[in-house]
């Protein structure tokens, strides 16, 4: 599905495959891509008011847990999908680059707002401009800060590459050397 | 908290009997009491008033380092001291050239200094002779400018979209 098509959201979309009584057959890419979308586990590394406004989007209003990710990580290790939500500094950097790192695959990054997409307002020595610049950034979230709407769209996104990323994707060699140009191993 | 005129006296005249007529300008700024020293003089005369068993001047409000481009000395210092006691406050400022920005540390007197002149050595450049340890505090350790000094752009110079065409500059 194009991201630009507006898609028609379910819980869970039954995949493509063969069904009779009591069984049904798909692939296993598929089954697995179900599965991850829909229990994303993020980590939400927030340093200021987009972080507010993701905490907005946890509540209970917005309520981030209708699309299966309401177990937030606080540990790498153990996250799916990292969200990054704020001015990052230049002395952060290499925090965040290790906490990508310590990440396993598969894993995901959302960038919210526009100065961890750019550096925003704060163009100036001591800022990162744009956290693309040291670690491979899968979906943007502009505004400053955007609004709850746009954090849920921006993880309907993410669920979108995690429903239709090949099994194979993290082990190709243009995977690896996207990783390679920003110094990851 | 401002100065009566006979308590600003008193401390012109002994900063300049004590240390060799070392006050270079006085003013009353923003209700503050302001003197102008001799670089030499400033570190013992803050310890002097600190010593003052009738000023009493123990508090170390804060400290900063200037930057006058057009200035002949270019680079200057600034500290605020309070008197808890008596509840009187004064400025001491000194200015010394760009290309040889060398203060004594006040790390001696008071322990407040260490960081904030940590933070001046990363900001201004201003080399604290006698710091226990003259590091960056706040930029990163690689950092090769001193970025609150005027002759650097404030604007990150890794930018590559914002030209003049775009932001008219």
């Amino acid at each position: 599905m194009s991201i630009l098509e507006k898609p028609n959201y379910t819980l869970a979309n039954k995949p493509d495959g063969v069904e009779g009584t009591g069984y049904f057959v798909t692939s296993l890419d598929k089954a697995v891509g179900l599965a991850r979308k829909n229990s994303l586990w993020p980590l939400p590394f927030a340093t200021s008011c987009c972080g507010i406004e993701f905490m907005a989007t946890m509540g209970a209003h917005y309520d981030l847990a209708r699309f299966g990710s309401e177990r937030l990580s606080f540990s790498p290790r153990q996250a799916d999908l990292l969200m990054v939500m704020g001015t990052i500094a230049k002395k952060m950097g290499p925090v965040l680059k290790q906490i990508y790192e310590q990440m396993a695959e598969p894993k995901w990054v959302l960038c919210m707002g526009a100065c961890a997409s750019t550096g925003g307002i704060f163009d100036t020595y001591s800022v990162l401009q744009g956290i693309d610049r040291i670690i491979p950034v899968d979906v943007y979230i502009p505004g400053c800060p955007p609004r709850p709407e746009q954090v849920i769209e921006g993880i309907l996104h993410i669920q979108e590459l995690a429903h239709n990323e090949s099994l194979r994707r993290r082990d190709s060699p243009e995977y690896k050397a996207m990783l390679n140009e920003f110094g990851i191993e | 908290m401002g100065m009566t005129e006979a308590q600003q006296e008193t401390i012109i005249n002994a900063i300049n009997t004590h240390f060799n007529h070392a006050v270079i300008k006085h003013e009353v700024l923003y209700d503050m009491f302001t003197v102008t020293l001799r670089k030499d003089a400033v570190i013992p005369a803050i310890q002097w008033l600190y010593d003052n068993e009738e000023m009493k001047f123990r508090f170390l409000t804060t400290m900063c380092a200037l930057h006058y481009p057009d200035q002949k000395d270019e680079l200057g210092m600034m500290y605020q001291l309070h008197s808890l006691e008596n509840n009187l406050r004064i400025r001491i400022k000194t200015f010394f050239p760009k290309d040889l920005p060398v203060m004594p540390t006040l790390t001696g007197l008071y322990s407040a200094a260490n960081w904030m002149e940590r933070q001046e050595y990363d900001f201004f450049g201003v080399e604290f002779k006698g710091h226990p340890n003259l590091k960056r505090i706040l930029n990163v350790d690689d950092m090769v400018m001193h970025p609150m000094r005027k002759e650097f752009p404030l604007e990150d110079q890794t930018r590559k979209d914002k030209n003049d065409t775009m932001f008219g500059r």
